[in-house]
């Protein structure tokens, strides 16, 4: 369609909406640019208005969280059919040595307490803080961010590791009061410290927005990494708890490898955000150092 | 004698012409409407771990503006981008500029072109998305590096393809914006 005639020459009223119009449109540029500026340089500047916003939505998205699981389910129960003889007989054969693992493990635990009981440690079980439905994701900005149904009634402070049953999914970022926001461990802002799970080569895995992990060794020199590695959290900076697996290596680089997230968030219905792991330690790695407060 | 009239005679694509006008609620909601409902995907329930989804609400608006100049008035941009920032995960500002300055542009291409087929909408709708994707990545605040940018170009795809259907659905609702349910009389 042609745009409306509004040049008009003659027309002095028409003349000055066009140009009032291109003013506040000049103004609208203008203060979306001072915003953008104000929150690249403060990201958490109007997380307020934020998680209001998402608050709000959260509940439709709730709704529509369960209807893809229900989906998924429904779609999985027909596929089911078609290969079920075959799938039958692996899942047995899968069976009879995971029960074997079983016992080997439940000795292995029990070794463990006896050794720790040895040792004086006391075993802390990490109760998760809340559950919560994955909402949805920032599908279409290059910054990963996932939206969780729970938020601050439910006891999620900023900063709360989300785990799912698959591993470590990322850490709360904004709450809100029904819902809050979380990095996920894709996104080129996330940094988890992690270790090896057969042994101690410690790592930083880093997020690429295109869905994989960079996996930095700390120590460098001889880079140890094979494909197929399992690496889990070091617990190192006493945010995230020892030992949930994060991620698997794929290909491996000069410094390090690329590495396959294990928790993919979109095959995952609910997930568990955790308190975080060592408070006191998160507290004062926060705190001014200790000669500035001195000579204030 | 007098033939019997054709029933369709007083009616068109919007409904009766008779004691029957638009509405103005529909006509001026119904845009704002459907560019706000598709900045909401990110409430959607598909948990992407890499940018993907094309970004609908900022492709809504851009349709609607290239089919219907003047409907929406200048200023636009601010309020549609600032509700998009609220949801979209980028850095808040971003859109409100990014959108701003989209309904300048198109002023400007409307004064340049002003009669334009649909494959001059899509050519300019697809280069426009590029910037558009460009920009957002540049202002999102995330580490640009190479994986990033190659992230982005299968949105970039996704993108270019989805302006078609996102152009009909427009053009769909611009005939429910369009119906005669005002009672006139």
């Amino acid at each position: 369609m042609a745009p409306p005639k509004i040049r008009s020459s003659s027309n002095r009223k028409a003349q000055l909406s066009v140009f009032t119009g291109y003013l506040i449109a000049g103004m609208g540029t203008l203060i979306g640019a001072a915003l953008l500026i104000i929150s690249l340089m403060q990201p958490q500047a109007l997380a307020g208005l934020r998680s209001m916003a998402t608050d709000a939505a959260s509940s439709a998205g709730e709704a529509g969280a369960t209807a893809r699981t229900g989906g998924k389910s429904f779609f999985e129960a027909i596929a089911g059919y078609y290969r079920a003889g075959s799938r039958n007989a692996e899942l047995e054969r899968e069976m009879r040595i995971a029960r074997v693992r079983l016992v080997e493990a439940e000795a292995i635990r029990q070794e463990n307490a006896r050794l720790k009981r040895t040792l004086g440690l006391r075993e802390r079980d990490t109760q998760p803080v809340a559950l919560a439905r994955l909402i949805g994701s920032t599908s279409s900005s290059a910054r990963r961010f996932a939206y969780i149904s729970a938020g601050r009634e439910d006891g999620v402070r900023p900063e709360m590791p989300v785990v799912s049953p698959m591993g470590l999914v990322g850490r709360v970022l904004e709450t809100g009061a029904r819902s809050s926001r979380v990095l996920l461990l894709t996104d080129s802002e996330s940094m988890v410290p992690v270790r090896r799970s057969t042994d101690n080569v410690v790592a930083f895995a880093e997020g690429r927005t295109d869905g994989s992990l960079r996996l930095r060794l700390i120590n460098l020199g001889i880079n140890p990494i094979k494909p197929g590695d399992v690496f889990v959290t070091s617990g190192a900076g006493g945010l995230f708890r020892p030992n949930v697996a994060v991620a698997v290596a794929e290909t491996i680089t000069r410094d390090g490898a690329i590495a396959r997230v294990l928790s993919n968030p979109a095959a995952t219905d609910y997930v568990a955000v955790e308190p975080v792991w060592q408070q006191e330690a998160r507290a004062m790695l926060r705190a001014p150092p200790a000669a500035e407060t001195e000579a204030e | 004698m007098i033939d019997q009239i054709n029933p369709r005679a007083r009616r068109d694509a919007f409904g009766t012409k008779i004691n029957r006008d638009h509405s103005r609620l529909l006509a001026y909601g119904v845009p704002w409407l459907a560019i706000l409902l598709f900045s909401l995907t990110p409430m959607l329930p598909v948990i992407a771990s890499a940018p993907v989804m094309p970004p609908l609400g900022y492709m809504f608006m851009l349709a609607w503006r290239l089919m219907r100049p003047g409907l929406l008035p200048m200023w636009a941009g601010l309020p549609l981008g600032a509700f998009d920032d609220l949801f979209s995960g980028q850095p808040f500002g971003g859109g409100i500029l990014l959108f701003s300055l989209t309904l300048i542009a198109a002023d400007f291409l409307d004064a340049r072109f002003p009669w334009r087929s649909f494959w001059q909408d899509w050519m300019i709708a697809s280069l426009v998305i590029a910037i558009y994707i460009g920009c957002a990545a540049l202002v999102s605040g995330a580490d640009l590096e190479t994986p990033l940018l190659v992230a982005l170009v299968p949105q970039l795809l996704l993108s270019v393809l989805a302006f078609p259907i996102i152009a009909r659905m427009v053009s769909l609702l611009d005939r429910l914006r369009l119906l005669r349910i005002r009672r006139l009389g």
